[in-house]
């Protein structure tokens, strides 16, 4: 059995089917997994991400310590409450982790980590940290719940605490705002408009039975990476990992090569990937043919292997299979996948696939 | 719990087997089956006249969650499959003993039939599962 969330009763009451994930026991689905993602496209959904790891670094070092730690540049974050979106690497340039950074306030930060690697995460933020002024504090007391569609922000701004509402209904997309106790941060992981709240786990289950009341319909973790694959957005462990570079996972937007003297963990290695023969393109598929792209599926040209599905399934917006995958630079366009041994074709397109309700690619 | 018709019988892989009185068998997935994949998005049907032995893996249904075979319960010749399937797979989640059949089959000795579970026999498979 995994660690439990604050909200698990919640989740037993609603029916949810419960999996295993990063040492946690969370919600797949509470019955029917494309109803729940379509409810987040076109209205409001929620999902329990307390297993997530809210991790607060502070101090007069704090900056410098994480300008050194990420491989994109904490530096951008000069207005209260902005999210900035970065890897973690390693000094062979892989990815420790992919973390939201937000700006709280001078030398206050917060990160969020995923939550198989937070132990990991944590461990190696100590080690980078020694000999520098800074405080680094898992906030294993706070639940989240991210809140996500079109009418997502409506539905909880009733639900604010009243001193935090005027100022949360305010930030814009990628910022945050916060009192004592909450967080609200307009960021997530669909790629529709929302909030991700923080809050102390003993205020959680109030929080959610009343989003329930607004009608703001309970989402797993399946409708979760269904989501996540339409808009784009990579899954640590699937698309990218310690022994990958973010350059190999169509995370290149998120190095920040300027300044050029400032030195970060990876930096070397990533300099030298980036004319590397290996390397590899990170792309979007959408299978034409018959069946459904799953991860480690072979991508075919020309006759032969040239990349590999990394994370792949059933579009529920677009009604067809989507995956992304690991290729040889210049592969063409027109390619297929080996399912259960026979090519299918399918076609090279540019993620995201969905954005904000709107189907972004040619089907 | 869920339903498993008594007329059918079943697999410990959770087909259903329909006696159709004319020689032929119906093949299908339980509710158990259907419930537990979640909603299936793409099912491949065999094609007709495929000779099938006991037990191989003759169809594939994939949910959001991952793909699954499904295994002709008898030795026989695939007579028809249900080619509803290819618009509307989710027909199994909606109807799984009814329209969300998945292919007809001759078997090559109708008295196995008697050799696979019977509902009571299945109920207990799927709760010694859980």
């Amino acid at each position: 059995m995994g660690l439990r969330p604050p909200l698990f009763s919640e989740h037993e009451r609603l029916g949810a089917r419960i999996v295993p994930f990063g040492g946690w026991d969370m919600p797949l689905h509470y019955g029917s997994q494309i109803e729940e993602h379509h409810a987040v496209r076109r209205a409001a959904g929620m999902f329990d991400v307390s297993h997530m790891r809210p991790v607060d670094i502070e101090g007069p070092d704090a900056l410098p310590f994480l300008r050194h730690l990420l491989a994109n540049d904490a530096a951008k974050l000069t207005a209260p409450g902005k999210a900035l979106y970065a890897c973690m690497l390693n000094p062979q340039g892989g990815v420790v982790d992919d973390l939201i950074l937000y700006f709280c306030g001078p030398e206050r930060y917060r990160a969020v980590v995923n939550a198989g690697t937070a132990e990991k995460d944590i461990a190696w933020m100590h080690a980078q940290a020694e000999g520098r002024q800074v405080d680094i504090r898992s906030r294993d007391d706070l639940a989240m719940i991210a809140v996500q569609g079109p009418d997502a922000r409506a539905r909880v701004e009733p639900l604010l605490p009243d001193g935090l509402r005027a100022s949360a209904m305010q930030v814009g997309p990628f910022f945050a705002a916060e009192d004592a106790h909450w967080f609200v941060g307009r960021t997530g992981y669909t790629g529709e408009d929302g909030f991700e709240i923080m809050l102390p786990s003993a205020d959680v289950a109030a929080l959610w039975r009343a989003l329930v009341a607004a009608d703001v319909r309970p989402c797993g973790l399946g409708a979760r990476d269904t989501l996540r694959l339409e808009a784009g957005m990579n899954l640590y462990g699937q698309d990218m990992d310690e022994t990958v570079s973010p350059l190999d996972a169509g995370l290149g937007w998120t190095i920040a090569w300027q300044p050029q003297e400032r030195d970060f963990i990876g930096r070397d290695a990533l300099n030298a990937r980036r004319d590397h023969p290996d390397r590899r393109d990170f792309v979007g598929l959408l299978l034409t043919g018959r069946g459904v792209l799953r991860p480690h599926q072979s991508v075919l040209a020309g006759g032969r292997v040239v990349g590999e599905v990394t994370s792949g399934g059933f579009s529920p917006t677009l009604e067809r299979s989507i995956a992304f995958a690991r290729v040889e630079p210049g592969t063409a366009a027109d390619c297929a996948v080996d399912i259960r041994g026979k090519p299918v074709s399918a076609r090279i397109v540019k993620p995201p696939f969905v954005r904000h309700g709107r189907i972004l690619i040619a089907l | 719990m869920s339903d498993a018709p008594a007329e059918l019988r079943y697999t410990k892989s959770h087909e259903w087997i329909r006696d159709n009185g004319d020689g032929t068998v119906t093949v299908g997935i339980t509710d158990h089956a259907q419930e537990a994949l979640g909603d299936i998005v793409f099912v491949e049907i065999p094609d007709q006249g495929r000779e099938v032995d006991a037990d191989e893996a003759c169809a594939v249904v994939e949910s959001v969650k991952a793909a699954s075979d499904i295994y002709s319960p008898l030795a026989g010749e695939v007579i028809e499959s249900n080619a509803l399937l290819n618009d509307s797979p989710d027909a199994i989640n909606n109807s799984p003993y009814d329209e969300g059949w998945i292919f007809r089959l001759a078997p090559n000795d109708m008295t196995a039939l008697a050799g696979l579970l019977d509902a009571a026999a299945y109920q207990q498979v799927v709760e010694e599962e859980a």
